[in-house]
């Protein structure tokens, strides 16, 4: 695979494409959510993301995540690929693939993803070999642990 | 691509050949020793010349020595090297030595101003000072195209004053509504700082018609040559502005390294903006007497080196003849632009009559200018992508990054082939087909 088509795998530019958890969904009646506004001030890049929870009362499951941005194909999959990855997790399985997904993204190549875990996330191995571009991979994980944040303030 | 062979002997519509472009070329180690690489993007910074680091190198070897401090022959040589380089940037673009003032870049120059008038405002200065003072109801104007550089000091001077901060707009294609130059700039008006070439269209402003209009209210002209110096040839006297501030890596020197131009009286009459050693006359426990322009900007030990590097990059561009720099890039830009204009879902960014240098900004449609500067890196062409520190700029075509391609006099025609044809594959391999 050239060094393009590592950044760019299949699975990316279909993310892109999809979408998955565009656009940004209410909350339904009685589930705790919580927001994240991140901005990438390098390429403009945006991204508004919100965590919704289930409506028991220890609101430990994540419903649903949800979006609206603006950004390159890889922030855009990235979003897409939480977005789908995170629906039916646990706060606390979230923020662990989010630790998961954040070391993959600070190797500089060198991680050997769990694919079992990190499912179509496992993608962006290749993205961490090009520095300038992990901020956009990151841009909506950064979000969804925000968000989580701010619903636990909520 | 239809490309039209170039004649063999520089017409004057496009003054160099191929041929002299290649012998150019060889002159610059980073171009040659950098296989494939097609640089497109000395809009942000150009390539140097070898001449330019040997000067550097040199003066260190044979010279090196504090300036305008010392008696001994060493200091001396430094001084005459320091200044020579002053009179030959000086020269370059029409003023006397007095009226260049050297900065770290144009962003330094552009602030230089700013806080100088700042200072005026404070009450520093004589009577003279009185033309850069400012106070609630006084206006600063501006366009909505600059670069950051030449936005946000003005910004802050109006936060600090009290001033108020208006601009010329831009229309809908990035053109500036110049029919709103009388009713924008008035009597109130006290500073007009305005671009000379838009660092993200390559747009050419009609300077001539800011300086009518500044004139006839009285109001001070700041123009930003960062991207005009480098490509056109740039006389001060002629396009009557009262500053200028240029960069020098972006026209074949050093990083480091800038100026302010500005009208002598003016600069005489401007408080200093930073203070210190070597700008000074008498000073005592209280009080400093200042040296007049352009020492009495140059507090502290200055950018010697860059300096004789800058000199030397000018006398490369003169020996060129900045005419021919300019017919040739405006040749590789009209090229850039037409092959663009015919590649499917590629639109052209900015007006499209007005003159301009070889820059071209372009959006491919359903693909981020991230991927395609990503796309384009793949195949050796650097190009920049992002909001080009003009966001206002961005907001105003409706976009939030753009793609641009900005040549310079060692751009070849396969250089600009190169381009298009990674540009034709860019949706292709993003799978946008509609
Ligand atoms: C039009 C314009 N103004 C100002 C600047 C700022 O130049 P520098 O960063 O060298 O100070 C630039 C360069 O980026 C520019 O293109």
């Amino acid at each position: 695979m050239s060094g393009l088509e590592q950044l760019y795998q299949q699975i990316i530019l279909d993310h892109a494409k999809r979408r998955v958890g565009e656009p940004l969904a209410e909350p339904e009646a009685g589930h705790p959510a919580g927001e994240s506004h991140q901005h990438n001030p390098i390429c403009g890049d945006e991204i508004r993301l919100r965590v919704e929870l289930d409506g028991t009362t220890d609101a430990s499951t994540i419903e649903r995540v949800s979006w609206e941005g603006n950004g390159c194909s890889i922030s855009m999959a990235a979003a897409s690929v939480l977005s789908e990855m995170a629906a039916g997790t646990t706060r606390g399985e979230l923020l662990e693939l989010i630790d998961e997904f954040r070391e993959m993204m600070r190797s500089r190549g060198t991680a050997e993803p769990d694919e079992e875990r990190l499912g179509d996330g496992a993608a962006f191995a290749g993205v961490s070999k090009f520095p300038a571009r992990v901020k956009c991979a990151m841009l909506s994980w950064v979000a969804a642990e925000n968000a989580l944040l701010d619903a636990a303030k909520a | 691509m239809d490309s039209t062979p170039t004649p063999a002997v520089a017409s004057p519509e496009i003054g160099l050949t191929p041929a002299e472009v290649g012998r150019l070329r060889a002159d610059f180690p980073l171009l040659t020793q950098t296989p494939g690489l097609v640089y497109l993007d000395s809009g942000a910074t150009s390539q140097k010349p070898r001449c330019v680091f040997e000067a550097e190198q040199h003066y260190y070897e044979r010279a090196n020595a504090a300036v305008h401090r010392g008696a001994h022959s060493l200091a001396v040589e430094a001084t005459d090297q320091y200044e020579a380089a002053r009179t030959a940037v000086a020269r370059f673009i029409g003023a006397d030595d007095d009226e260049l003032v050297w900065t770290s870049n144009a962003t330094e120059a552009l602030n230089l101003v700013a806080y100088s008038c700042s200072n005026a405002s404070a009450g520093r200065g004589d009577e003279a000072a009185e033309r850069f003072r400012l106070g609630p109801g006084d206006e600063i104007v501006v366009t909505e195209l600059e670069h950051h550089a030449n936005l946000i000091p003005w910004q802050e001077l109006a936060y600090r004053t009290g001033a108020t901060l208006a601009y010329i707009p831009v229309a809908a294609d990035g053109s500036l509504e110049l029919d709103r130059l009388d009713d924008v700039v008035t009597e109130r008006t006290r500073i007009l700082a305005f671009t000379h070439v838009s660092n993200v269209l390559g747009t050419i402003t009609d300077v001539a018609a800011f300086v009518a209009r500044a004139k006839a209210v009285g109001a001070l002209t700041v123009l930003d040559g960062c991207q005009s110096v480098p490509h056109l040839p740039v006389d001060v006297k002629a396009l009557d502005v009262d500053f200028m501030a240029f960069s020098g890596h972006k026209m074949l020197g050093p990083t480091g390294i800038g100026a302010l131009y500005g009208r002598r009286e003016l600069l005489n009459a401007m408080p200093p903006f930073l203070t210190g050693g070597s700008m000074i006359t008498t000073v005592t426990m209280e009080r400093a007497e200042f040296l007049p322009s352009p020492n009495r900007f140059e507090a502290g030990t200055q950018r010697i080196a860059q300096t004789i590097g800058l000199a030397a990059a000018v006398g490369y561009l003169d020996e060129v003849g900045m005419d021919r720099v300019a017919a040739w890039e405006e040749h590789l830009g009209a090229r850039m632009a037409a092959g663009l204009t015919e590649i499917d879902g590629v639109r052209l960014i900015g007006p499209g009559s007005v003159e301009r240098i070889g820059t071209a900004t372009f959006a491919v449609d359903g693909v981020h200018p991230h991927d395609v500067g990503q796309f384009l890196d793949s195949r050796g062409v650097a190009v920049r992508v992002g909001h080009h520190c003009a966001q206002p700029l961005h907001r105003a075509l409706g976009v939030t990054a753009t793609t641009r391609a900005s040549t310079y006099l060692y751009n070849t025609e396969d250089d600009v082939d190169a381009l298009l044809s990674a540009v034709a594959d860019v949706r292709g391999f993003f799978g946008v087909t509609s």
